[in-house]
């Protein structure tokens, strides 16, 4: 799903030095396809969904095609060439900045219709397009036909139907990128009245822009501020004339211009599609169809989700993987032979007791770190994912966005925000660099608080649950306060947090059957990105965990933290599983996980202790990335509330359990 | 009927409908209208034969209930007409909707009717009698242009126009197809509105729905 690194564009581009590769971007709609084709074209992996506006940041592969070297390019999905979210922002850089020697549009061969429009845009713009008609395959299952070579001869660009997910028309896009040289292309008319403006304000572009000037003049009627923003650095002192000439025409035509364009580009579309696009029968629903719409109704969608999360949440990831593969993993793996060994083995190579301590002690490097990584967290975690995965490709996520809209639109979300909410249950911080697909930095902030708050990750559900399963009354509790801290909080933000309230749109991509090597491949690039984040943390705090110890510092802090352990009712041992909570939120239940089996803690202060726990300070991991997405400010705000927040519902629990001693 | 009558003898046939009409009052007092006898306004509706006159309590004639009728229409179309479409709203919406009025005759009601779609109430909720045009359109069925939450699901129309003040709004729903002339199938209305455009299906929340208008 998402491409962490972002490796440097490549220097040079137009200035035609050899040894510089081909640069080819891929544009196009969201959900068409143009992560698959980069998989495909590259070998590279970027994660693949069936879930629109997956691909946040811009993955980069080079790799050679038929002999030319190439730099592949996949973007964000854009609806236009104006773009509307930041995502789209992002895409468009790459066309205004970068010069691509190619652009590869992708589009679904079964709404050719409503995406040629963008294709006309991007020739438009004198751009170096191939088109690619791909899903060609479900569309011809669908009885849709469509004549690739009279498009192409209508377009005057080369034309390819492709079926990307079954590598069809892959060699002939390849045999087309490497011998691709820019030639005449088809040119568009408008209606008089618009080409008119137009040229009127061409006449005044003097300069040398990466798009054609009848482009930069259309997004400059359509108040593109960026492109403005471009044309004013270009043409310096003439630039008053032009904002003038554009303000003009943006008044005269201010009732309805940006219908009156889409209506003129329908019709150039329309005339394209002549004798191009053929529907011969009526196509009969099929089982994901019938899926479906079982999904989108309140009354079979709720108890749909009900039962994907009691078989998958619970069954799946809390009994099979936080039970049987940790039992596995940490009790037969771990403490039978590799942690022995490990210990027989550093006794037998460091002499000094203080450095023998910081691999095998209480808080080792293996007997803790390594430990806790691989034999609690990664079979939990990878449950999770192999879990989301399969939800992600059968294309239910968007059907869960609009079953849960107006639910999430009282905690001033919407529907969209299910995605990094739902991520959330697997890794917080991977959900929260999420957030950004959300359209308003509203709902940016309100979902970044709740999953630093009241969405537990994987790793700690699963301990959480392992921990509770014990005492049905305990996960009751702790159910209720999460799932009522979380409304509360949302609803409070959503009346505090200023900003405009969203919208919610969202494609519907049909519902399939996930694929098998999809989903493995998902989940393997996943649970690797996890495991490179938190591998380095677990390592570091073991490090600095034996570093209190070494210099008592942890016994100090415990006993500075009694005051607040015994104000919640817990023993001051407990605060150990706190400060292992501040480097992963995990890492601290688990630490709790060990309290409980010395048994030192009680049901209540059990269900006290994974309360707060659950509520308190993001893990290190979490905080760093809220600070990159959100801003030092909004971050440390959110934290100092988060902490304040987990201890007086810690403390008000307690109270109350004591009060009313249901525990 | 031939002729046109005064501002103020409209007027006074407006309160005295709504007396007899929805109040369900027989009479109404002069006093209260105000009204005297040698009010050149009194000899205009008694001359035509709209009202008549019995111990200082006036009454409608049958004329007088035809013609008020087609006043208190014309009225609650002008208050329709300020809200909907001017965006004028209380007490100066009521002034210029008592001015207009008076202009919204020999057809001018008709055209404003059909403009805003045979609409059945006024602004402040009380009925609005229906003229020959909506009973019209009610026999021909054609419903004209309504938002798109009026559809009812698996209910197929063509889209009419959009109708919002947020560009990017606007934006979006071109960029899912939602383009007048294309047709639109709406599949569900709860909790979302679910709609095909073409061979895609999308969902979107009542505050979109309500912005886009089609013609069934």
């Amino acid at each position: 799903m998402l491409k962490f690194k972002r490796t440097p564009p490549c220097k040079t581009s137009a200035d035609g030095c050899g040894t510089c590769a081909r640069k080819v971007a891929l544009v196009g709609n969201p959900n068409v396809g143009k992560s698959v084709l980069f998989n495909a074209l590259t070998g590279a992996y970027v994660t693949v969904s069936n879930y629109p506006g997956t691909s946040v940041e811009v993955a980069r592969g080079s790799v050679s095609i038929n002999g030319v070297p190439c730099e592949v390019i996949d973007t964000p999905g854009m609806y236009s060439i104006l773009p509307i979210t930041e995502e789209e922002r992002v895409a468009r850089e790459i066309l205004l900045h970068e010069s691509p020697d190619v652009v590869i549009h992708v589009l679904d061969a079964r709404n050719l219709e409503r995406m040629l429009s963008m294709t006309l845009q991007l020739i438009e713009a004198g751009l170096p397009v191939i088109l690619v008609v791909n899903i060609m395959d479900e569309a011809e299952r669908m009885g849709l036909s469509i004549d690739i070579p009279l498009l192409q001869e209508k377009l005057c660009i080369p034309v390819i139907g492709a079926a990307a997910a079954k590598k069809i028309g892959l060699p002939a896009l390849k045999e087309t990128i490497a011998g691709y040289v820019r030639s005449k292309r088809a040119v568009f008319c408008y209606g008089k009245r618009l080409e008119a403006d137009l040229m009127e304000i061409m006449a005044l572009l003097a300069g040398r822009y990466a798009i054609a000037k009848k482009s930069l003049a259309l997004l400059l009627l359509q108040r593109d501020e960026e492109v403005a923003g471009i044309v004013r650095e270009t043409e310096g002192a003439a630039f008053a004339a032009i904002e003038e000439k554009v303000r003009e025409k943006i008044f005269a035509r201010r009732s309805s211009f940006h219908l009156e364009l889409s209506l003129e580009r329908k019709a150039v579309v329309k005339g394209l599609m002549e004798g191009v696009f053929h529907t011969f029968s009526k196509r009969k629903p099929v089982i994901g169809e019938r899926l479906s719409s079982w999904a989108v109704r309140p009354l079979t969608g709720v108890p749909l989700l009900l039962a994907a999360l009691y078989f998958g949440l619970y069954k799946f990831v809390g009994e099979f993987g936080a039970g049987t593969l940790v039992d596995f993993l940490e009790g037969t793996v771990f403490e039978g032979y590799i942690s022995p060994w490990m210990v027989s083995l550093f006794n037998w190579i460091i002499p000094w007791d203080i450095l023998r301590e910081l691999f095998v002690g209480e808080y080792g490097i293996v007997t803790l770190g390594l430990r806790y990584a691989i034999g609690i967290i990664l079979p939990i975690v990878t449950t999770f994912f192999l879990f989301f995965s399969i939800l992600e490709d059968s294309g239910y996520f968007p059907r869960l966005a609009l079953l849960v809209d107006r639910v999430f639109k009282k905690i001033g979300l919407t529907g969209r925000a299910v995605i990094p909410m739902v991520l959330g249950f697997g890794c917080d911080t991977m959900a929260t660099m999420v957030t950004r697909t959300l359209e308003t930095v509203r709902e940016r902030i309100i979902a970044t608080l709740l999953l630093a708050l009241a969405i537990p990750c994987s790793a700690q559900l699963g301990v959480i649950l392992a921990l509770l399963s014990r005492f049905p009354g305990a996960l009751a509790v702790w159910s209720v306060c999460m799932v009522l801290i979380f409304l509360l909080v949302g609803l409070l933000a959503s009346r505090v947090v200023p900003g405009e309230s969203p919208m919610f749109y969202m494609e519907l991509p049909p519902m399939r059957l996930p694929q098998f090597s999809n989903v493995l491949t998902k989940t393997y690039s996943r649970v690797q990105w996890y495991l490179v984040e938190i591998l380095p943390l677990f390592i570091l705090a073991s490090v600095l965990l034996w570093l209190g110890k070494v210099t008592n510092f942890f016994q100090t802090l415990v006993l500075w933290m009694k005051p607040a352990m015994a104000a919640i009712g817990l023993p001051q041992e407990t605060a150990i599983a706190f400060i292992f909570g501040f480097f992963r939120r995990d890492y601290g239940a688990a630490g709790l996980y060990d309290l409980q089996t010395t048994g030192l803690l009680d049901a209540r202060q059990l269900t006290v202790a994974a309360v707060t726990l659950t509520l308190f300070v993001p893990c290190i991991a979490q905080f760093l990335i809220m600070q990159k997405e959100r801003g030092t400010k909004v971050a440390v705000a959110i934290a100092v509330f988060v902490s304040a927040m987990a201890f007086s519902c810690g403390y008000f629990l307690n109270k109350f359990l004591l009060l009313t001693g249901i525990l | 009927m031939n002729g046109k009558l005064s501002e103020k003898a409209e007027e006074i046939l407006e309160k005295l409908w709504i007396e007899v009409e929805e109040e369900g009052n027989f009479f109404m007092d002069m006093e209260k209208i105000p009204l005297t006898p040698d009010d050149p306004v009194f000899h205009e509706l008694t001359d035509w034969a709209l009202i008549e006159m019995k111990d200082g309590q006036v009454s409608l004639r049958p004329e007088g209930k035809e013609e008020g009728l087609k006043v208190v229409r014309r009225f609650r179309l002008a208050e329709r007409l300020m809200m909907d479409v001017f965006n004028i709203r209380g007490e100066a919406a009521r002034e210029k909707a008592c001015q207009l009025e008076h202009l919204l005759n020999e057809g001018v009601d008709t055209k404003v009717c059909t403009l805003l779609n045979h609409p059945s109430t006024c602004p402040h909720g009380k009925p609005i009698p229906p003229g020959q045009c909506c009973l019209e359109a009610r026999m021909s069925g054609n419903l004209g242009v309504v938002p798109l939450t009026e559809l009812k699901a698996n209910e197929e129309g063509e889209i009419a126009y959009i109708q919002t003040e947020d560009n990017k709004k606007m934006q979006k729903l071109m960029a899912m197809g939602v383009l007048p002339g294309n047709r639109i199938r709406l599949t569900q209305t709860f909790p979302s509105y679910i709609f095909i455009v073409g061979f895609s299906e999308f969902a979107i929340d009542t505050n979109m729905a309500r912005e886009i208008f089609v013609r069934r």
